[in-house]
């Protein structure tokens, strides 16, 4: 029995000791893609590309799922600001959870699994077909001409999405509470533009997507370019960087709410 | 695809997420409100802000006429400082009275400003020199039922005699 | 025509961690000949190549490409020699997102300022040595195998190395693309005086196109010689490789325990 739990906790000890390898690992790489990023900007047509492919792409996930979660927030809103006779303040909600909480979020995990997992796809397939060794041959860095550029696309495609996603959610509300449910338009409006501050709401929400976007993609890159030349290998790769994205994304929110939403004043 | 087709999406795609940046700011948040008009400092002491916060605004009769912008404590005088920005289109005598209000019953405060008579009017680094200090629930209700007590007591006191 | 060594060898050693892969090989090429190193699977052939490319670093010895130590140079002078190396993958690993053009002017694009117009000329010049001037317009998941790997060595000579080296470019191919690819290898050799290293297990196409032939077995060279002494040799791992037998000195049992004794037919049931 001791034998048993002597073995279980090598076991555990070498998975730690791999985790703790591999996070050094992908710190390294992350600073390598970080300095070899002057081929991006001299060749920008290689980001632009990559700006369609994970920005545009991502376009008709991030709306419809931003115009129905400000729907469902309306709502849900509007049903419980009914009971203390504060329904006009549902403008108010909306706009704030979304702003500070949701659309950062939201957006990521989304821009996560659509965007993060066709970029580990890409690249893991890249490596499996020889793609980047042929390129290492032809004296080519792969780095900065496959995984510098698609990370400057996620990092700068994030920030716009998460506004987007915001932007159509606050719509999403107006359209139920005030369309639909019939409150007023003007009180909607002006609540939400007294309580809403830019520095605090809008601003915060920008800086958590920029860190959010960083995160997502730098994961994203790396997993690609790590993964093992095989079927197992990619199919693996894009699954970690889902996992791994998500809780990454949860947990810098956490750290990020706690230090900048404290409480005013 | 085309190059060209590419970069029109892409372009298209960047200003979107622009814009809608700048609809969050503008309609949705109130950086719009901010009046980038020119404004002229005034500071008052208060012996109670009470819950009043940085970037409150300043109004009279209703009308949003400026912003507050530090609160400071003063060692000198042993209460608070209030620095506040006013619109340069409003001008107020120096007598004006300078109040903390709450909206509402337990909404956010702010500072209302009631004019004087005097002829001459506020300038930039001048002093409110009439000022009331917020009310503070707790010490109202204190007051309330000590008054309440005291009165009770005085009745039992006739009553006895 | 003075035949000097492009490449010396000498007493490589490669391990995999505590796996020895390359056990003190020792090889010599000259310019312009086509040279095939032959052997089973997993002789480590592959890793050769890697290791001649500067890809991988030797546990000891040295691999010398024109003078030059390969593993003792910096980045950047690695990325210079590089230049004058090609290498053909196994299935062409061609850039799936560019098409046959673009991936036979990227070399150019990146490595040189000529203008597009000559970069033009130059590319259909290249896929037209290899026969695939009409499908430059093509994307490379339009095309079958052969056509892919011709296409990689049209990419392979966009700018004219002095080496290329073949990894199994026989494999998975039909007859006459076979033909075609070994047709191609010798009259680009020939025409571009470079030098080429074939690694294969097809026997009977290379021996029709090299001039000479290494065989690696177990991390060793095992033999070597012309096409001619090969076909006449009589050690026992070329006659078993070059006529093809099922056993040999690679034997065709994994190794196991006695048949006998894993059916449970000896010390039997009481």
């Amino acid at each position: 029995m001791p034998r048993r739990i002597v073995t279980g906790i090598q076991c555990v000890r070498h998975r730690v000791i791999d985790s703790i390898w591999r996070l050094g690992y992908a710190t390294r790489f992350f600073l390598l893609t970080l300095i070899k990023s002057g081929t991006s900007l001299r060749r920008f047509t290689l980001v632009i590309r990559e700006l369609y492919f994970t920005g545009v792409q991502s376009l008709i996930i991030i709306l419809v799922s931003g115009l129905f979660v400000g729907m469902v927030l309306g709502l849900q809103g509007f049903e419980t600001l009914q009971r203390y006779g504060a329904e006009s303040a549902v403008g108010t909600m909306v706009a704030l959870s979304l702003l500070r909480e949701l659309g950062p979020v939201v957006s990521a995990l989304l821009f996560a699994s659509r965007a993060g997992s066709a970029i580990t796809a890409e690249i893991g397939l890249m490596k499996a077909t020889e793609q980047l060794a042929a390129m290492e041959m032809m004296a080519v860095d792969p780095i900065a001409r496959v995984v510098a550029p698609r990370f400057w696309a996620g990092v700068i495609s994030m920030p716009l999405l998460a506004a987007l996603f915001s932007a159509i959610g606050v719509y999403g509300g107006y359209l139920v509470a005030v369309i639909l449910i019939g409150v007023d338009e003007g009180s909607f409006w002006s609540q939400m533009q007294s309580a809403v501050d830019f520095h605090y709401d809008v601003v915060n929400g920008i800086i958590k997507t920029c860190v959010f976007g960083i995160a997502v993609t730098a994961i994203a890159v790396f997993e690609g370019y790590d993964a093992a030349p095989t079927a197992e290998g990619v199919s693996g790769a894009t699954t970690r960087t889902v996992v791994t994205s998500s809780l990454a994304i949860l947990g810098l929110d956490f750290i990020l709410t706690s230090f900048m939403f404290r409480g005013m004043g | 695809m085309q190059r060209a087709t590419m970069d029109l999406w892409v372009g298209l795609f960047v200003m979107a997420g622009i814009g809608a940046l700048l609809v969050l700011a503008l309609k949705v948040g109130n950086l719009g409100t901010y009046s980038a008009n020119d404004s002229y400092q005034v500071t008052g002491n208060f012996e109670n802000i009470g819950g009043l916060k940085v970037r409150a605004p300043v109004k009279s009769a209703g009308v949003v006429v400026g912003r507050v912008t530090d609160i400071q404590f003063s060692t000198e005088t042993y209460d608070a400082l209030v620095i506040m920005n006013i619109d340069s289109r409003y001008k107020f005598p120096k007598d004006t009275f300078a109040s903390i209000l709450t909206s509402g019953l337990i909404g956010e405060q702010y500072i209302g400003l009631a004019a004087g008579g005097d002829e001459a009017t506020l300038k930039d680094g001048d002093t409110i020199m009439k000022t009331n200090s917020a009310l503070v629930l707790e010490e109202m209700i204190g007051k309330f039922l000590f008054n309440k007590a005291s009165e009770g007591s005085s009745s039992e006191n006739s009553d006895k005699n | 025509m003075v035949s000097e060594s492009l490449i010396e060898i000498e007493g490589l050693n490669f391990s995999y961690g505590q796996r020895p892969i390359l056990k003190g090989i020792n090889m010599t090429m000259e310019r312009g000949k086509v040279i095939a190193i032959m052997g089973g699977s997993g002789s480590g052939k592959t890793t050769l190549l890697r290791l001649i490319g500067g890809a991988l670093s030797p546990t000891s010895g040295y691999v010398k490409v024109a003078g030059e130590v390969v593993h003792k140079l910096k980045r950047d002078e690695l990325f210079r020699m590089r230049r004058k190396m090609s290498m053909l993958f196994q299935f062409g690993a061609l850039f799936t997102d560019l098409s046959v053009f673009d991936n036979v002017a990227f070399q150019m694009r990146e490595h040189t300022d000529l203008p597009e117009s000559m970069i033009r000329d130059l590319v259909l010049m290249k896929l037209q040595a290899v026969g695939l001037r009409g499908a430059h317009e093509l994307m490379p998941g339009q095309l079958s195998g052969g056509m892919a790997r011709r296409v990689a060595l049209a990419r392979s000579i966009a700018l004219d190395p002095l080496l290329i080296m073949y990894d199994e470019p026989f494999t998975g191919l039909d007859p006459i693309s076979l033909t075609v690819i070994g047709n191609l290898i010798r009259r680009l050799t020939d025409a571009l005086g470079m030098t080429s290293i074939v690694v294969t297990h097809d026997v009977q196409e290379s021996l029709k196109i090299v001039d000479y032939v290494y065989f690696i077995a177990d991390g060793v060279i095992a033999a070597h010689g012309t096409p001619d002494e090969v076909r006449r040799s009589v050690a026992p791992f070329v006659h078993q490789f070059v006529h093809g037998e099922e056993d040999g000195p690679v034997s065709f049992h994994y190794p196991a325990s006695p048949y006998a004794q894993d059916l449970k037919l000896e010390g039997g049931f009481a």
